[in-house]
């Protein structure tokens, strides 16, 4: 009875806060049923100098997505998302790609179906293929580790981002401009800036190009 | 229980938290398919999209199990198969692993891990990755609520918000592709791998275009981003061959 009271949203938000938690709870399950079945317990050095050493960077970096992210993948693909992972590289990329196919707006409610279904087939199709290789790693090994495809594999996003960009930024010229050289300039002069710093550069991408589009329409310039 | 770190207990216990994912997965779907048919969205459309983003996720998804792959010579088979397909990409879990590995006096790439160094660095990788999961379910209700409201008081700004949103995630990566061209100054001209496979991927997007508004072929529009993923990716064997 109570579903019928919901909104489509607010059910999405439900059911995604339950699934959330209880996958949550599993992952946690998962080092637990180890110590236990293999009578391990963790060494208590390597566990506080490593998590010091990883977890305030990853939770940093994990919070300054979480709001990045949310407002662009929809309700129903930030709850897949977050949990699948490999959002900026393959999800999102996923359902802007079909948005822009069925011609919805991501705030719409079209949009959020739209944005879900492409980020859920994408995860299953993710899962399957990787749980394939998981089957086929003895053959599949010697194939996909070739030298010959190494160079393929190795840009992926330099391959993903330019039939993206053309898409997104033809749409966008007046807005995209000033990030995009920008970007550009910081990434080839600030030798800090390599590839492992384009997850942390996205959202400084966001904010920037936010406050210039905000500038922009103040001033009546889109 | 002796302990190895392909045990079939880790594959089960492995299996079972991607079984969850990929229910999550198809439960979503299946949420949403119902209200595209109850919002009479058309249905040959949807199918073209399940196909296209099916098609699309392919390469990448490859490119996860070579990464499966490459941790498996260090954490085995089923650990790197659990992360990679809950949460995790090949840098975060390397970095993970590697700084817990390091942190009780081994090396990340030759050691042999016991149950004990292994079961840490599952806790390490497990709990660096997990806020995303919490905060997600604490904070999205509200963003959207606000997305809402924003559209409400002005729906212009509301759609350049999104549109910049959008624009600045692709910005960062355009320029991360230039990240190495000073190798130039060098007489390295590898640094251009990554710009020529862009710019092949640029040609085939805006090719795609012109052959749906010359020839009318819009089957190509549902499937010009698989199209130029692909042919990019194929471009950079050739391109680096040349560059290197």
């Amino acid at each position: 009875m109570k579903e019928n009271k919901l909104s489509y949203m607010d059910s999405v938000h439900r059911d995604g806060r339950i699934w959330s938690f209880s996958i949550m709870a599993l992952m946690l399950l998962y080092p637990i049923a180890l110590m236990v079945l293999f009578g391990a317990v963790p060494d208590g050095k390597g566990l506080l100098m490593g998590l010091i050493a990883t977890a305030p960077m990853y939770w940093a970096v994990a919070v300054v997505e979480t709001f990045t992210f949310i407002p662009m993948l929809g309700a129903g693909g930030s709850y897949i998302s977050f949990i699948s992972g490999n959002i900026s590289n393959l999800k999102l990329p996923c359902a802007l790609s079909a948005m822009e196919q069925m011609g919805v707006k991501a705030n719409s409610e079209e949009g959020e179906v739209v944005s879900t279904i492409a980020i859920a087939v994408s995860s299953i199709v993710t899962t399957v293929i990787i749980i394939l290789g998981v089957i086929l790693i003895v053959p599949l090994t010697p194939i996909l580790n070739a030298p010959v495809l190494a160079p393929a594999f190795a840009q992926i996003l330099p391959a993903l981002f330019g039939g993206l960009g053309v898409v997104f930024i033809s749409r966008n010229v007046k807005i995209a401009v000033a990030p995009i050289a920008l970007m550009m300039i910081l990434f080839v002069f600030v030798p800090a800036l390599d590839s492992g710093m384009v997850g942390i550069m996205v959202p400084v991408g966001v904010l920037l190009t936010l406050i210039e589009a905000r500038v922009m329409y103040k001033k009546n310039m889109l | 229980m002796e302990f190895y770190i392909n045990h079939p207990v880790i594959f089960l216990l492995s299996g079972i938290l991607v079984a969850a994912v990929l229910l999550q997965s198809i439960y979503f779907l299946i949420k949403a398919l119902r209200r595209a048919k109850a919002l009479e969205m058309d249905t040959a459309k949807i199918k073209k999209l399940i196909i296209s983003a099916a098609t699309f996720t392919v390469a990448p998804a490859i490119a996860i199990v070579i990464s499966v792959m490459t941790l498996s010579k260090d954490l085995g088979v089923a650990l790197p198969w659990m992360r990679l397909s809950v949460v995790g990409s090949l840098s975060y879990e390397t970095i993970a692993a590697s700084n817990a590995v390091s942190a009780m006096g081994l090396d990340f790439g030759s050691a042999t891990l016991n149950a004990s160094q292994f079961v840490t660095v599952v806790i390490v990788m497990t709990v660096s990755i997990m806020v995303g999961i919490w905060l997600v379910p604490l904070v999205a209700k509200k963003m959207q609520s606000g997305m809402i409201n924003m559209e409400k008081r002005d729906k212009k700004w509301s759609e350049i918000f999104t549109n910049a949103m959008f624009i600045g995630m692709i910005s960062a990566f355009v320029g991360f592709v230039f990240c190495d061209v000073l190798l130039l100054t060098k007489g390295d001209f590898t640094g251009l791998i990554p710009v020529c496979v862009m710019a092949v991927s640029m040609v085939v997007m805006l090719l795609s275009g012109l052959l749906v508004k010359v020839l009318k072929w819009q089957w190509i529009s549902d499937y010009a981003l698989p199209i130029s993923l692909v042919l990019g990716m194929a471009s950079a064997i050739p391109i680096t061959a040349w560059l290197s």
